[in-house]
């Protein structure tokens, strides 16, 4: 196993009663990454994050932090996370500066840290003000963001967050984003979330679970090479017939689309510039030639709309 | 770590007004149930004084107003323990102690200690009312002490009944309700005991009762003491495999 593997997943599943809500995931993290945990609601991203964290046990399979198993040695390998659920666990009779010393001696940060800690966690999370209020009187913005100092406060190696933009302002999105990506550098990163944007943003790495099951993990590169796709969008005046376009060499496929609009499938190289020759000596009246991009919003509802999940899509992950 | 919990758990009680006035009614009855068997005993006293071997003050104010004691905190403790777990399920914050490196026992054993601490301070403003009679009379410390420690086991046994009914459920209402019905009926389950019949025995020992009045009488007996510890570790192993259910697969 890599020695930089900070997380390394096998083969989980998780049945509740007869419902099987993850099946068969496994992935790696390793330092410097972000992982991004795309999926609909109820595809098992949370009770995989639940267990990656302890607070569900796998029905099968193993995990490891930082080379240390979950399920044997819990305690040593707790100490190596640091968990945002759904809802951030927040006690709302607490002040931000009481909550935050009692989660730094939950983590077992040792006594003389626990100031300069709690310090460092609220200066990265924008909190320095709000130390001495009551979290039950911040607004829902801010316990997200106590939320977020409380799973780094101890320095952890692994950072898991479960949906940590949800309800936060564009501005505080921004900031949370960026504390993402910052914490990234030096950390391995787990974030979940349904803003598909936020994954281009922030993460290196791609995962898509549906049903249960990792239907796409890819890195961001490669993930960019998913989004070309192999097709051009074309516009003639005067549209030849389309057998003619699809002898064009590089050509495997022509759709017709209407309004003389085609998308012409290719393989290998991009036969644009075959195309806009070919248009001008046949005078076909070539008006547009767009290669088409897909959006990651596309890949998620191809791989997460159809019933048989894509088996080819368990590329490599590290 | 647990100490740490413990710690949260009794510093969370009084920011909520509850415990402040959990302790305010307990000691306003104790001490009105106090004054009233003083004044019973100073009517006595006379009649007591020319009888050899008569009970004395201990037996006489002490040992009732302690009996009293554990029926009132029978009802006020299922009140302290009922949000201990139900409250941390329903604001979904147990998942913090869950993801920290605690174990499970920890936590339980954690928290129980934060609900013993408070009964504590309970007892301590309970027993200073009969340490006020030393001022003026002769007390019989080593009763004095047995019906402490009797008190002590009681409390003791209720917060671990309470934390195990906190367990089962969201709603700290619930926990409450529950707990006091199980602490009321192991309270009374003696009764049936007093008409002889068969099994009678076996209904007379689980009671919480009979084994806390020898304790009152000054009587150390071993097995009462066995008794307590026994029930405590049964709810306490209870709490944690409950506590445990909810992560592990089922």
């Amino acid at each position: 196993m890599d020695t930089n593997s900070l997380i390394h997943a096998e083969h989980l599943y998780r049945y509740y009663g007869d419902h099987c809500a993850v099946k068969a995931v496994s992935f790696e993290l390793s330092k410097g990454e972000v992982l991004g945990f795309l999926g609909p609601n109820g595809a098992g991203k949370s009770t995989t994050m639940q267990m990656l964290t302890g607070n569900l046990a796998p029905s099968a399979g193993s995990v490891q932090v930082s080379g240390i198993d979950l399920l044997d040695n819990p305690t040593s390998a707790k100490r190596q996370l640091g968990y945002l659920p759904e809802q951030p666990p927040l006690y709302r009779d607490l002040t931000v500066d009481e909550y935050l010393t009692y989660c730094a001696r939950l983590h077992r940060v040792a006594g003389r840290y626990i100031k300069e800690a709690v310090q460092r966690a609220k200066g990265r999370c924008g909190l320095e003000p709000e130390g001495r209020r009551l979290i039950g009187n911040l607004s829902k913005g801010y316990q997200q963001r106590v939320g977020i100092a409380q799973a780094i406060l101890h320095n952890p190696s692994v950072v898991i967050l479960d949906e940590p933009t949800v309800g936060l302002d564009p501005i505080q999105i921004r900031e949370i984003r960026a504390l993402i990506r910052e914490l990234g550098q030096e950390h391995g990163i787990i974030l979940s979330t349904h803003i598909l944007p936020e994954v281009q943003g922030t993460c290196t790495h791609v995962q898509i679970i549906n049903q249960g099951q990792l239907v796409f993990a890819d890195s961001i590169e490669g993930l960019e090479a998913h989004l070309h796709s192999q097709h051009l969008i074309v516009v003639f005046r005067n549209p030849p017939a389309i057998n003619e376009v699809q002898a064009l060499p590089g050509i495997a496929d022509v759709e017709p689309l209407g309004e003389n609009r085609l998308r012409l499938k290719y393989s290998g190289e991009n036969p644009a510039a075959a195309v806009a020759e070919q248009a001008v000596t046949r005078g076909w009246g070539l008006l547009e030639l767009v290669p088409e991009r897909r959006t990651l919003e596309q890949i998620f509802i191809e791989l997460t709309c159809q019933d048989v999940p894509a088996t080819s899509a368990t590329g490599e992950a590290a | 770590m647990i100490g740490t919990i413990a710690a949260r758990e009794f510093k969370a009680l009084f920011l909520s007004p509850m415990a402040w006035s959990i302790l305010a009614v307990v000691q306003l009855i104790m001490a009105y149930l106090f004054l009233a068997q003083l004044d019973t005993y100073m009517q006595l006293a006379p009649r007591l004084a020319g009888i050899a071997g008569a009970p004395g003050v201990t037996d006489l104010v002490v040992a009732p107003v302690f009996g009293n004691a554990a029926v009132i905190l029978l009802l006020i403790a299922p009140l302290i323990t009922m949000r201990v777990l139900s409250e941390e399920r329903r604001a979904r914050t147990l998942s913090l102690l869950l993801s920290a490196p605690v174990s499970m026992t920890e936590i339980v054993i954690g928290k129980y200690l934060g609900v013993l601490a408070f009964f504590l301070v309970l007892l301590v403003m309970l027993v200073l009312m009969p340490l006020a009679l030393l001022v003026g009379a002769d007390l019989d410390l080593g009763k004095l002490a047995g019906g402490l420690l009797g008190l002590s086991l009681l409390l003791g046994a209720f917060a671990a009944a309470g934390l195990f009914m906190s367990s089962l459920t969201e709603q700290p209402t619930v926990a409450a309700v529950s707990s006091f019905g199980l602490l009321l009926l192991l309270w009374i389950v003696d009764w049936a005991g007093s008409s002889g019949t068969e099994g009678s025995g076996v209904l007379a020992y689980l009671s919480m009762l009979r084994h806390f009045e020898s304790l009152l009488k000054g009587v150390f007996d071993s097995a009462d003491v066995a008794y307590y510890g026994l029930f405590i570790f049964t709810f306490l192993v209870l709490t944690i495999q409950r506590m445990d259910r909810d992560r592990l697969p089922h």
